[in-house]
Formats: C-alpha cells, structure tokens, sequence
C-alpha cells in the first residue's frame, strides 16, 4: 500500500499535503484529500498504466476509489498476473 | 469614455521580479518556473490546493491576480456578473498542448488535457474570485495594448461590467510573464489613465511608470 500511496501521490502532482499524513483508510474524496473528477480519471490513468486493470464497471469507481485501501483491494483482486 | 478612467491597480511578473503597482514585491532572477511558482506562492500566503495541478499558463494567471485583487473585495460591492476578465497572450495553450501530446504517446493524462484551451485560464480565476461577468480571451503575436484598452473599455461601456481584471499572461518553453490591471469604477485609483499609451509604458518599464 505504501507504493500504491507513492503512485498516487505522483500521478495527482499532491504537494499540499504530505504522505505520512494521509491513512490509508481516509477518504479520498470530498471530505478526504479532497480530490475531484478530473482526480478520479488519473486514479483509473493509474489503474490501468501501472497495474493494467481496465475499470469495467465505471458505476463501481466511487467503492474502489474510496481510499487507498479499497483501491489496494481492488488491485490485488483484479491484477493481471 | 476612456480617458476619464484610471486603473486602480496592476501588477507585472517579467524576469524572474513581480511588481506590484511601482513596487517591487518578489524577486527570484534566474529559477526555473516550478521554483518560482511555489515560492512566490508560498510568499503569498496562499491556500488554494488546485494551485498545484493548474497548469504553467494557469499558474502564471492566478498569482498576478492574487496580488493584483489582495487588498480588493470586490464582490463587496459589486454582483458576480458585474466582474469581468480580459486576458490575451501569444502561445495560447501550447505549454499545455505539449505536455497533454506527451503524455498521449503512453496514456493521455485528463490532468494535461483539461488545460488545453488558454481561456482555462480564466475558469480558474472566475472560480477562484467567484467570478461571473464577461469574459474573453484573445491570441496576438505580441501585446497589443491598444486592443486591449479598447476591448476592456467596450466591456464597461456597453456591458454593464463595473470592474475589469484586464491584462497579458504568456507561458512557453519555460519563458513566462504576465501584466495584469484592475479598471474599477468605484475603487481606489492610481495616477495612471486607461489608455494603450500607459498599458504600452507599464508592460515594458512597470517599475517605472
């Protein structure tokens, strides 16, 4: 998880916050990092760049995307071996 | 009209130095854009996170006019759609336009993407300001002061526009400047008319003016 945190860092350019401050199961989103639409398209960039997974179900983005854990999850569930 | 107005207030950011109204309020000669950004940013105090995505055109555009509306409220005393924004510049998005075309080559980063038009520029402000009024943005090879006063002027006389943020910002391969004014008819003036001859003398000698 802490090299998916890494990556998610890179590919959404985060500089107003630090790493170490952001938990795992914090959300991503609204309340969270607070991060937007145009975020959420990077996070599936990310997805499918990095780990080759192809979100095939884009009504299940706001459960995978809810934090890094949830995204971990997904990862491990779904990566092409 | 025209003469009769001076503007309230400008700012220019031109080789490494931002001047603020004859003053100068920042410098760091020689950084590279990314260091000056963040710096200058920083000196400002600001908290706004989207700075860090925005990019290097929509950078140069929301410092100049942090410092230019700093001490200015103007939704204070004027509605959203009273508040208007005319910006120009020579290389339209093409910082941007490289960066997404990069990025295309292994897979098109929608970050790159959404700044690929140089009226982006202005969103971002209008968001930022909460901003609705006419807005406009215009590609020249050069600055050209006297479409500028004109363009800027008409949008007072036959737009109901009580206040302009009106200027030049221009970023290309790691070169970038900005001249930005506020014409605001209520506000706090300068002793600098509204004119292409002023505009000319402040965009090439801000410190002097």
């Amino acid at each position: 998880m802490a090299t998916l945190k890494k990556e998610i860092f890179e590919q959404l350019n985060l500089q107003h916050i630090k790493p170490e401050d952001v938990a795992y199961d914090q959300p991503l989103f609204v309340e969270g990092l607070g991060l937007d639409s145009i975020d959420a398209l990077e996070l599936i960039v990310l997805l499918q760049q990095k780990y080759g997974i192809k979100l095939a179900n884009p009504a299940e983005g706001p459960k995978i995307f809810y934090s890094i854990k949830t995204m971990a999850e997904y990862i491990t569930a779904h990566k092409k071996q | 009209m025209s003469n009769q107005r001076s503007i309230s207030a400008y700012v220019t950011i031109k080789e490494g130095r931002v001047i603020y109204n004859n003053t100068v309020l920042f410098e760091l000669p020689d950084a590279p854009p990314a260091s000056f950004f963040n710096d200058l940013y920083n000196a400002l105090h600001i908290n706004y996170p989207k700075f860090f995505k925005m990019d290097n055109l929509c950078k140069t555009v929301f410092l100049a006019t942090e410092i230019l509306l700093k001490n200015i409220s103007l939704l204070n005393k004027y509605k959203p759609g009273e508040i208007g924004i005319v910006f120009s510049n020579a290389n339209s998005s093409l910082d941007a336009d490289i960066r997404y075309y990069q990025s295309s080559l292994q897979a098109p980063s929608p970050a790159f993407f959404v700044y690929t038009l140089p009226n982006v520029a202005i969103g971002e402000l209008c968001i930022r300001h909460g901003i609705k009024g006419e807005t406009a943005c215009f590609v020249f090879d050069i600055f050209d002061s006297v479409f500028q006063a004109w363009y800027t002027d008409t949008l007072v006389d036959d737009c109901n526009t009580k206040a302009c943020i009106s200027g030049w910002a221009d970023f290309y391969d790691g070169k970038f400047e900005a001249f930005f004014y506020l014409l605001d008819l209520t506000g706090d003036k300068l002793n600098i008319q509204h004119n292409s001859e002023n505009l000319d003398k402040i965009y090439n000698n801000p410190w002097k003016s």
